[in-house]
C-alpha cells in the first residue's frame, strides 16, 4: 500500500470521526453527571436537520449552526426534564428522543421542502468549507510531515477543528476545575455532592446544556459540512456509536479520540475497500463493510478490550433525602 | 410513592398520558396547516369505519402484539429489548427459508412450520446481546440496537445475492407455494357462513397472536420460570440471594422475548406478503417499545394498545392518501409522543393523580389510602 492510500485514509478517518468524537464527548458529560443518554443519535438528527433548513434558507452555515445548537438543545432539555425533574426511565426518554427526531425531520423536511424529506443541496456559504492551514502548500513538498500535514492535518472544516478542540478542552473541564470535579461526583455518589450543599438537579441539567451543544455542533457538521444537506436518517446509527465508543473509552476525554478515531478508519476502510477482491476468497460483499462499524461495536462492548466500569450512579434518578 | 387504586393506574393513567400524546400530535397538525379534528376524523373513519378498514387495523395489530409482548416479557426482567426489528426481519428469513424449502400440501403442516422457523429464527438473533449481557455485561440496548442494523444488512445481502430469483430485479423471494398459504379472515368466517371482505390481509396468525398473549400471561404470573423472571427484574440482588441464576434468567428472558417478536413474520411475511420482501418488519418493532409502555406490559394491555396502533397505522395511510400535507413520518411523531408521556414522563401525572388521591382519601377519612409512602 502506498502513501497515497494511507493518507487518503487518514484524511478521511478524521472526517468520518469528527461526529462521533463531538456526540462521544457529548456523552461523556451526560453519563459522567449520571444521566444515560441513548438520545444522542436523536439529537444529532434533528440539528443536522435543522442546521441544513436553516442554512438552505438563509444561505448561512453560521446561521445554521445556531438553529442546529437550538433543536438539539431544546430535545436535551427535554431529556433532562424527564430523567431529572420527573425521574422517568433515562432509556426510555432517549428512545422517545431518537423516535421523535426521525418523524419531525421526515414531517417537517416534508411540510417545508417537498423533496422526499431531504433538504435543498447545499451551495457557497451555506456549507462549512475546507480552511487550509497556513504553511499546507510551502511544507508540501517536504517529505512525509509534508504530505501529512497537508493531506490530513489541513484541509477541514472549521468544525473539525473544533472537534478535536473539544478534547483537551473536556480534559481541562474534567480534571481542573471546580465544575468538573463536581460533576465527576454527582456521577459517582449523588448523595455526598447533596450533602455538600451542591444540588444535583442544576448540575445534572449543566452537564445536559453541554451535551445539548456538542450533539448540536456534532449534527451541523454531517449536514452542513460533511455532506452538502440533509438526508433521512443520516445519523445510521452514530450515535450508538459514540456509546460504545465512550464505554471502550472508559468515560475519559483522550481515550475518546482514540476510540472514535479508531470507528473513524474503520468506517474509511468500509468505503475505500468496497468490492475488493481478496486473494482466494473473492469479494467481501459490500453490507459486510457497510454492517462493519455496527459489528466492531458489538465486538468492543462484548469487552474484549477489558473490564469498562460506568460512573456509578448512572441511570439512577436522584432523590434527595427527607 | 403513595398508593392509587389499581383502576386509577392501569385505566386513568396511561389515558391522560394517550391524551397528552394526541393533543401534542393535533398541534404538530395544525402547525402543518391542517385541521387536527378533520385528521382524527380521517383517521378513525380510515381505520374502524367499515369492515374493510379492521381488516387491516387488524393485520396491523396482529403484527404490534407480537412485538409488543417481546418487549413485554423483557421489560418484566428489566430487560430493555429494543432489537424486535432486527429479531423479526429474522424471523421473516426463517419462513421463507422453510416455506421455500417444501412444496407444503396444506396450512395445517405450514403453520406450525412457519411458527417453530421464525420464533428459532427470532430467538437466534436475540441470543447473542442475550449472552453477552448475562456473560459480559454489554449494554443490552446498545446490542440490540447494532443488531438491527447488522440484521438489516445481513438480510439485504442474501435477497441479492442468493434468495431473489434469478435474473429478477426485485430483491425478494419468490412466492411461497400455495399450501403455504394461511387462511385469511375471509375464509376462516366463509367457514361459519359469515361474509367479510377478501382484500384485507387480517389473517389466522391473529389467533395466534392471541394465543401468544395468554401464553405470556401463563409463563409471568402462573409459571414459577415468570417468578423468577419478575423477582430478577425487581431485585437482581434479591433475586440473586433467593438462588436465581441471572444467567439463566437473562438467556430465557431474551430468547423468549426473540421468539415472540420472531413470530411476527407469521403473519407479516407468511400470511401477507407470502414472499420475503426488503424491510418486510416495516418499523413494527420498534412500535412494540411503544405499544409495551403503553400496556404497562400486560398482555391484556398489550393487546390493546396493539389495537391503538393498528388503527394508527391503517388510518395513517388513509389519512396521507386524503390529506397529503400530513406524510406518513405523523405516525412516527404519535409513536414517540406515546413513549414520551407513557414512558419517561409518566410522573408527571402520576404525581398529580397520587397527591388528588390522597388527598381525597384523607378527606373522606378513607383508611390505607396513605400506602408506604
Amino acid at each position: 500500500m502506498d502513501l497515497d492510500i494511507v493518507l487518503q485514509l487518514a484524511d478521511s478517518s478524521v472526517r468520518l470521526a469528527t461526529p462521533l468524537l463531538l456526540a462521544c464527548l457529548a456523552g461523556l458529560y451526560s453519563e459522567r453527571s449520571g444521566v444515560f443518554d441513548i438520545g444522542l443519535e436523536g439529537k444529532m438528527l434533528i440539528a443536522a436537520f435543522f442546521a441544513a433548513a436553516t442554512a438552505a434558507v438563509t444561505g448561512s452555515a453560521w446561521v445554521g449552526l445556531a438553529a442546529g445548537l437550538a433543536a438539539s438543545l431544546v430535545f436535551s432539555m427535554l431529556h433532562a426534564v424527564a430523567s431529572i425533574t420527573f425521574r422517568g426511565n433515562q432509556l426510555i426518554s432517549g428512545v422517545a428522543i431518537n423516535f421523535l427526531a426521525v418523524g419531525m425531520t421526515a414531517l417537517l423536511g416534508h411540510t417545508w421542502f417537498r423533496q422526499g424529506g431531504q433538504t435543498p443541496q447545499l451551495v457557497g456559504d451555506a456549507r462549512f468549507h475546507a480552511i487550509e492551514l497556513p504553511g499546507a502548500a510551502r511544507l508540501a513538498d517536504v517529505p512525509v510531515i509534508g504530505p501529512v500535514y497537508a493531506e490530513v492535518i489541513s484541509g477541514h472544516s472549521i468544525l473539525v477543528y473544533i472537534a478535536f478542540l473539544a478534547v483537551p478542552l473536556t480534559w481541562w473541564v474534567l480534571y481542573r476545575t471546580r465544575f468538573g470535579l463536581r460533576l465527576r461526583a454527582v456521577g459517582e455518589n449523588p448523595a455526598a455532592v447533596d450533602t455538600a450543599g451542591i444540588s444535583v438537579p442544576l448540575l445534572r441539567y449543566q452537564a445536559l446544556v453541554i451535551t445539548g451543544i456538542l450533539c448540536g455542533i456534532a449534527g451541523a457538521y454531517l449536514s452542513t459540512s460533511m455532506n452538502a444537506g440533509f438526508v433521512r436518517e443520516m445519523t445510521a446509527g452514530k450515535g450508538f456509536i459514540a456509546l460504545a465508543a465512550l464505554i471502550f473509552a472508559k468515560w475519559r476525554p483522550w481515550p475518546a479520540l482514540f476510540a472514535t478515531l479508531l470507528f473513524g478508519l474503520l468506517e474509511a476502510i468500509g468505503i475505500r475497500f468496497q468490492n475488493v477482491e481478496l486473494g482466494g476468497i473473492g469479494t467481501i460483499p459490500v453490507q459486510f463493510m457497510q454492517a462493519l462499524p455496527y459489528i466492531l461495536t458489538v465486538v468492543i462492548l462484548a469487552g474484549f478490550v477489558g473490564k469498562a466500569i460506568p460512573p456509578r450512579a448512572g441511570g439512577e434518578p436522584y432523590v434527595k433525602e427527607e | 410513592m403513595r398508593r392509587i387504586p389499581v383502576w386509577a393506574d392501569v385505566v386513568l393513567i396511561p389515558l391522560i398520558n394517550l391524551l397528552l400524546a394526541v393533543f401534542v400530535s393535533g398541534l404538530v397538525v395544525l402547525y402543518i396547516g391542517e385541521s387536527p379534528v378533520k385528521a382524527m376524523r380521517v383517521l378513525l373513519q380510515g381505520s374502524i369505519g367499515s369492515a374493510y378498514a379492521w381488516g387491516y387495523t387488524l393485520y396491523y395489530a396482529t403484527n404490534f402484539i407480537f412485538t409488543g409482548l417481546a418487549v413485554a416479557v423483557a421489560f418484566h426482567a428489566r430487560l430493555f429489548n429494543i432489537g424486535g426489528e432486527g429479531q423479526a426481519g429474522l424471523g421473516g428469513l426463517g419462513v421463507a427459508l422453510v416455506m421455500m424449502a417444501w412444496d407444503w400440501p396444506h396450512w395445517a403442516l405450514a403453520l406450525p412450520a412457519g411458527i417453530i422457523a421464525s420464533a428459532l429464527f427470532g430467538a437466534a438473533w436475540a441470543a447473542i446481546p442475550a449472552w453477552l449481557q448475562a456473560k459480559r455485561g454489554s449494554h443490552i440496548v446498545i446490542t440490540t440496537i447494532m443488531f438491527n442494523f447488522i440484521a438489516s444488512a445481513l438480510l439485504v445481502y442474501l435477497l441479492v445475492n442468493h434468495l431473489k430469483l434469478p435474473g429478477s430485479m426485485s430483491p425478494e423471494t419468490p412466492p411461497f407455494p400455495p399450501g403455504a398459504h394461511l387462511p385469511t379472515a375471509h375464509e376462516i368466517l366463509a367457514w361459519v357462513g359469515v361474509k367479510f371482505p377478501k382484500s384485507p390481509p387480517v389473517n389466522i396468525a391473529l389467533l395466534l397472536a392471541l394465543l401468544a398473549a395468554f401464553a405470556v400471561w401463563v409463563l409471568i404470573w402462573r409459571s414459577r420460570l415468570g417468578y423468577e423472571i419478575r423477582a430478577f427484574g425487581h431485585s437482581e440482588e434479591a433475586a440473586r440471594y433467593g438462588g436465581i441464576a441471572p444467567v439463566r434468567i437473562i438467556m430465557l428472558t431474551m430468547l423468549i422475548s426473540g421468539a415472540l417478536a420472531g413470530m411476527m413474520a407469521v403473519n407479516a411475511v407468511q400470511g401477507e406478503a407470502e414472499r420475503l420482501v426488503l424491510d418486510s418488519v416495516q418499523g413494527a418493532g420498534f412500535v412494540g417499545i411503544a405499544v409495551a409502555l403503553m400496556g404497562r406490559s400486560h398482555p391484556v394491555g398489550v393487546i390493546l394498545a396493539a389495537i391503538l396502533f393498528g388503527m394508527l397505522y391503517q388510518g395513517g395511510v388513509e389519512l396521507e392518501f386524503e390529506m397529503p400535507a400530513i406524510s406518513r413520518e405523523m405516525i412516527v411523531v404519535i409513536q414517540a409522543l406515546v413513549i414520551l408521556f407513557t414512558g419517561a414522563l409518566d410522573n408527571m401525572v402520576r404525581l398529580p393523580v397520587s397527591r388528588l388521591f390522597h388527598r381525597r382519601g384523607r378527606g373522606g377519612g378513607r383508611a390505607g389510602a396513605g400506602g408506604n409512602g
